[in-house]
């Protein structure tokens, strides 16, 4: 049974949580959101991340928050080249590039996940910082301190990509090209290179999403699954690309998912993320705060 | 070659394909070509199936796991409440697959693109997920299955299952074929090309949406149904895995979608491919070449290999771009 205390500890928890979502699902924000790019590899290179985190974690015993930010300039790099590849692929030729775009990405997220097995086993996998396995009581009630830091961590991340995306110039530019790409062109701008660039902000992003997610749990390879549905159904609900509508949406999927959790028990948590996409698909696909 | 005559030669192929599944089960003795066609014969009939919606109205279906899972837990529930006999487990699984598709269908209906797709996958979870919680079949330990004993003319269980899946994929080739040449699928290749147009033209979008989802639906669900007998055993995270998804879009899209005979030669080339690399290398190795081999064909040959093998498909979507 719940009493009222459950119920405060799940939300405090769940607001927690929700932070740490709307972290992962910041990038996706801006390239589903923003560029239209159908990147269902998201999660994928999510979990590419938090293996990267793993392996200087592991290896040279770098903190993971630190490790996430080393890697972050080669995730930038690397969503660089990925959206070079797509564009010239895809987005160029036109047509029916719908169907094979999903395709495209669906598949890039398989090949990573194998990759992932083969060079670190199917086992789960965490890391190690002076932070992770502490927790901090308040009465009957704890909350893990590896929570806090993802809490204010994300908080901090989601922040500083709002703030990228509505005060710099180049932030603006990028909200330009998602609104009307052909009057960027008659001003003389290049829309391919800011959603290029865009893009590239989009996959950095997540050097410091993966180091969060192996801070909040173990990671396995086919974890990117259930983040399909958690990162997803976060842009969806928030209205495609809004930041402020990303943080509120991550906090409704959070504290949903842990008072679920808390009432009903774990083995129904994997639906609470898809079956809240699924609604919103099929009831408000506008979003919250959408366009 | 007249459609008359085209037909002929059709039937005629069905015919000598039927002839040859069984005298195969009745002459080869050694089990493991059956175990192993058994999985070819499966893709098939979810690859041709997959077709319809995905190739024909170009809607990617990332659910395929959803139906076929239907389909296996519909045989398991079946089997568990009367031991019903497998063609009753094969048909019920072919109504609630059709019911699926047609909630599929309903949920789905204004949604595009990638909309779609990730509605499929969620439904895919969330199925999943209840079964989990479904305790009659076993939750997510899963439940093991005797089988019944086999039927005349065949001599062991497996080779009877080969030849029932060699039907599934005379009836799921049949009705691609049929819908390809009929107005359905006229009408959604032009939703695939442009929705608004085809119901500005007059092409009732919804409807034939609707009914490519519940055939497909149906079609996948009745070619998993056997699976439950086939490996004795059944359990969620298996039966509702994701890799049916992926494995199913690469064939489809590897052999080409804009014919019936697409996905059945893709079917028949990663199947073969996948079960020799099941005994030589690894699974994951398996998974591995899938994906590259989905992310090759679909960067350099978008029409797959009829479109490499017919240049008349080539020249059709070069006009179309």
């Amino acid at each position: 049974m719940f009493s009222m205390d459950l119920l405060l500890g799940a939300v405090v928890l769940g607001v927690l949580l929700g932070c740490f979502y709307a972290a992962v699902s910041v990038g996706l924000s801006v390239s589903f959101g923003l560029l239209d790019v159908p990147h269902v590899a998201h999660p994928a290179f999510l979990v590419l991340a938090s293996y990267g985190v793993f392996l200087l974690n592991d290896r040279y015993d770098i903190d993971p928050l630190v490790a996430g930010l080393l890697i972050t300039p080669l995730f930038f790099v690397f969503g660089l080249v990925a959206y070079r590849i797509y564009y010239e692929i895809f987005e160029r030729r036109g047509s029916d590039a719908a169907v094979r775009g999903i395709a495209f990405f669906f598949g890039i997220a398989f090949i990573i996940e194998v990759l992932i097995i083969l060079q670190f086993g199917v086992d789960q996998q965490s890391v190690s910082a002076s932070y992770i396995g502490k927790s901090w009581r308040f009465g009957e009630f704890r909350i893990p301190i590896r929570q806090l830091v993802a809490f204010a961590v994300a908080l901090g991340l989601t922040g500083l990509l709002a703030i990228y995306l509505s005060k710099t110039f180049m932030g603006r530019a990028i909200r330009a090209v998602a609104q009307d790409e052909e009057a960027l062109r008659l001003m003389g701008a290049n829309p391919v290179r800011i959603k290029q660039f865009a893009f590239g902000i989009a996959t950095a992003v997540l050097g410091m999403a993966g180091a969060l997610l192996i801070i909040v749990a173990p990671v396995e390879p086919t974890l990117d699954r259930a983040y399909i549905g958690r990162t997803f159904c976060v842009v969806v609900m928030a209205g495609l690309g809004s930041m402020t509508g990303t943080l509120i949406a991550a906090i409704i999927l959070g504290v949903a998912e842990t008072i679920v959790l808390t009432v009903f028990g774990a083995s129904w948590a994997p639906a609470i993320s898809f079956g809240m996409l699924l609604a919103v698909l099929a009831f408000r696909p506008q979003g919250l705060l959408g366009r | 070659m007249t459609a008359r005559h085209n037909s002929i030669v059709f039937w005629a192929g069905i015919a000598v394909f039927l002839v040859a599944v069984m005298a195969m089960t009745q002459l080869v003795r050694n089990e493991y070509p059956f175990f192993a066609g058994y999985v070819i014969l499966q893709f098939i009939v979810l690859s041709v199936a997959w077709s319809i919606l995905g190739g024909y109205a170009g809607y990617v279906n990332f659910g395929t796991n959803a139906f076929f899972g239907v389909g296996v837990y519909t045989a398991v529930a079946l089997f568990k409440v009367s031991g019903a006999p497998l063609v009753v487990q094969i048909a019920a699984a072919a109504v609630v697959g059709m019911l699926l598709g047609l909630a599929v269908g309903l949920l789905t209906l204004r949604m595009r693109g990638i909309f779609f797709s990730i509605a499929t996958i969620a439904l895919a979870i969330i199925i999943e997920t209840t079964v989990m919680n479904w305790r009659f079949v076993g939750g997510a330990a899963g439940i093991q299955l005797q089988r019944p004993p086999v039927t005349e003319p065949f001599d062991s269980y497996v080779k009877m299952l080969f030849f029932v899946q060699g039907v599934l994929v005379v009836i799921a080739v049949a009705i691609a074929r049929y819908i390809q040449n009929s107005r359905i699928g006229r009408g959604l290749q032009a939703l695939r090309d442009d929705e608004l147009a085809a119901e500005c033209t007059g092409v009732p979008t919804l409807k034939l949406k609707l009914v490519a989802c519940m055939i497909s639906g149906g079609l996948i669900a009745a070619g998993g149904a056997p699976a439950a007998m086939y490996l004795q055993y059944a359990d969620p995270s298996s039966a509702f895995n994701l890799s049916y998804s992926v494995s199913v879009l690469a064939m489809a899209l590897i052999g080409g979608t804009a014919h019936w005979i697409g996905p059945v030669l893709g079917a028949i080339l990663l199947g073969t491919t996948q079960q020799l690399l099941a005994v030589t290398i690894s699974s994951e190795v398996n998974v591995l070449v899938l994906g590259i081999m989905l992310v090759v064909f679909v960067v350099v040959a978008p029409k797959g290999i009829i479109g490499l093998l017919r240049p008349r498909y080539r020249l059709r979507a070069g006009g179309k771009a």
